[in-house]
């Protein structure tokens, strides 16, 4: 006897093509300003990218990952989440952090290995530098949520890299299994420094990587700002509702090299680059303001102008912070410092005022 | 001879080995076409293909665990963690199987593999990519725990460990990459294994470090010149340990620093400084100190500078010797 026991299938959606079209049948309820909101913040992110760019060559601010490309993915998602939602970031992320309101300056201060920009914080957790561990704490965060009978869910984002990771099976496993109100957010933007997606897994979409673990997944265009912001919002609904995890595979780009420390010249095609070039998500929401007619380029100027002088503020906001004094080594390593800290830390704040560092 | 720095140093040897021996491979993250990020394995891809150039899934777990399983079915993988840190990621691998396989078999499993990476700070880094754990490595019982200070040692020591039966942990100090030229061989060669170096000769002090410590201490020593005369031990090895070396030297000085960028909490300093009063204490004239990171995590780069022993924490911990 032989018989199909399972079988499975993976959905893909979008919202809005490449030239700004809607699918009718899929347009989320979303007011016309939302979607603009959307936009602007897009902008937003992308003036952030240009000028944390050029002040990382100029060695104000170190090494900077760049969301270009990515800033549909980013925004569409953290536009469905609440402000009580936990938001759990890896290290690309400037964008999510823009959308749900950090102050612009903390985040260049970020930038600068300055940790007290995360401080104070509680629901946007800092940044998660090894790849794909967040996934677990994350699912904890989200078991805590239910178990303590509380409505906030919590998102986290990796990467593509990031799903080959066990940290990452793991945190599927578990939410699946506790049916966790947790919403994993995968920005597969292709590349993982230099080892491309197609590499990375003979999985043939990572979206069925959840599905084995009993986790609804499903992929999205990620550089279509309006079907992000729809799938998200449904699977924050389920979570919220108690129908549990989803995974998200956001289908995006990473246009910029890895980080400023990376040429991506070494590993990657032009011909790959300006094919996606041509799928700007900023590109694609203006072709749909002009396809309903509720652009205008005096209206792009203006957000773009807005955007510079938010931009430039924070800068000059951030540059302007005094630097981190001796005590931030070790005030925070303990509620209470041992008495070897403390010795340690009066050691070095005499070393610093003889030398005046 | 061509002047090089470490960088190309450990790829000469990586690309001399693998000339020479069949089983050699190198895998990990972005290894390959990329060349790695530091470049260590720039070009071997080219030459050696992608079976034994291997980019590999990012998961350090998988990428150890398998490398692990290359080497007990014969060939010798030369692994790299893309930073130091990463290596926890796959830590159960290598405390649990790569240091134990020998024993475990009676001896009839060799898990001979480098696993290589970039250590310590002093780069600007992001979090966790400024790590020194060679504690934890050397209380891995079963491993080998190397670190270079320049780039002839790299070179040499980097064959050796290729070579050597037993598992060992290779850490390169990612400050010193391209920090400094050597006058390296072309041809191939070998540093031995568990042997320390006197990077410095000297009769009133002993300074024991390794890794990027080695240069800022030769710094001191030199600043000092005329007043005291330090002798600076390379390590180079951190397990085993050339006990016999330290002993020499201190039995010669009576006097003993010992110098690491790891926090001093159970950092390895203690271990040297435990050893040296154990088999020479009635040698010492005065009590060993150490200088070393502070007892906290390594921290974000804006606080690196306040992190990072100094010439000035040196010099103190070497004055409060000689005046004790
Ligand atoms: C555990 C771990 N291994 C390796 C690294 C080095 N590293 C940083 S980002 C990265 C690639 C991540 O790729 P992906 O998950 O696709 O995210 P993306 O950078 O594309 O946003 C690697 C290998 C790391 N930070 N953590
Ligand atoms: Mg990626």
């Amino acid at each position: 006897m032989k018989s199909t026991v399972k079988s499975f299938s993976v959905e893909y959606f979008q919202v809005l093509d490449s030239e700004g079209n809607v699918d009718n049948s899929l347009m989320p309820n979303i007011p016309e300003s939302k979607i603009k909101e959307i936009y602007h913040l897009m902008v937003l992110v992308r003036t952030f990218d240009e000028k944390l760019f050029k002040l990382q060559r100029s060695g104000k601010i170190g090494t900077y990952a760049e969301v270009r490309g990515e800033e549909a993915s980013e925004v569409g998602s953290a536009m469905a989440l609440e402000k009580e939602d936990w938001m759990c970031p890896s290290f690309r992320e400037t964008g999510v952090f823009i959308t749900r309101g950090a102050p612009r300056d903390k985040i260049v201060q970020a930038w600068r290995g300055d940790v007290r920009a995360f401080k104070g914080d509680k629901k946007n957790l800092p940044v998660a530098i090894p790849v794909g561990s967040q996934t677990l704490y994350a699912t904890g965060i989200a078991w805590a949520s239910k178990l303590k009978n509380e409505k906030d869910i919590t998102i986290v984002y990796f990467g593509d890299g990031a799903t080959s990771e066990g940290d990452f099976y793991e945190a599927m496993n578990f939410a699946g299994e506790f049916k966790l109100p947790i919403i994993f957010f995968c920005q597969n933007n292709q590349w993982a420094i230099s080892t491309p997606r197609k590499s990375q897994s003979a999985s043939e979409t990572i979206a069925q990587k959840g599905i084995a673990s009993g986790v609804y997944s499903v992929q999205v265009d990620g550089n279509d700002a309006v079907g992000v912001y729809k799938i998200t919002k449904e699977a924050v609904d389920r979570a919220r509702n108690g129908e549990g995890p989803t995974l998200i595979e956001s289908i995006t780009y990473r246009m910029g090299d890895h980080t400023t420390s990376d040429d991506s010249s070494r590993y990657r095609t032009e011909e790959e680059v300006k094919y996606w070039l041509a799928r700007d998500p900023l590109l694609r929401l203006e072709k749909y303001f002009r396809n309903i007619n509720t652009w205008n380029d005096e209206y792009g100027r203006w957000v773009k102008e807005t955007c510079e002088k938010e931009v430039d503020e924070a800068i000059a906001k951030a540059l302007a912070i005094e630097k981190p004094g001796p005590d931030e080594l070790f005030d925070y390593v303990y509620a209470v410092m041992p008495k070897e800290l403390q010795e340690q830390k009066k050691e070095l704040e005499e070393e610093v005022k003889q030398r005046g560092l | 001879m061509a002047k090089i720095n470490m960088v190309q140093a450990i790829n000469q040897a990586l690309k001399q080995e693998m000339e020479k021996d069949k089983r050699v491979l190198v895998m990990g993250e972005d290894v390959g076409v990329d060349g790695g990020v530091f470049r260590v394995t720039d070009g071997l891809i080219q030459q050696f293909g992608k079976d034994r150039v291997i980019d590999t899934p990012l998961a350090e777990a998988g990428i150890i665990g398998t490398a692990l399983g290359m080497a007990i079915n014969g060939l010798k993988p030369v692994v790299e963690m893309q930073f130091i840190g990463f290596s926890y990621e796959g830590f159960h691998h290598i405390n649990h199987h790569m240091a134990r396989f020998r024993q475990r078999s009676e001896g009839t499993v060799n898990a001979s593999i480098v696993l290589r990476g970039p250590t310590g700070g002093g780069i600007k880094a992001l979090e966790l990519h400024s790590e020194s754990p060679e504690t934890f490595f050397a209380h891995c019982q079963g491993l080998k725990v190397v670190i270079p200070s320049n780039p002839y040692d790299a070179k040499g020591l980097m064959i050796s460990s290729i070579r050597d039966p037993d598992p060992v942990v290779f850490l390169e100090p990612e400050k010193l990459y391209r920090a400094f030229k050597d006058e390296v061989p072309e041809e191939s060669y070998t540093v031995p294994l568990g042997e320390a170096k006197v990077a410095r000769q000297g009769k009133d002090i002993t300074i024991v470090t390794w890794g990027a410590m080695v240069r800022l201490c030769l710094d001191v020593a030199e600043q000092l010149k005329g007043k005291i005369d330090v002798e600076v031990i390379d390590l180079r090895t951190i397990w085993p340990l050339d006990e016999n070396a330290i002993l020499e030297s201190v039995k010669k000085t009576g006097r003993a620093v010992v110098v690491h960028e790891a926090p001093k909490t159970s950092g390895f300093g203690g271990e040297v400084a435990a050893r040296i009063q154990e088999k020479a204490i009635l040698y010492l004239n005065s009590p060993i100190v150490r200088v070393t990171g502070f007892d906290v995590p390594y921290p974000q780069f804006a606080l690196e500078e306040y992190y990072m022993p100094n010439a000035e924490r040196i010099i103190k911990g070497i004055n409060s010797v000689m005046n004790f």
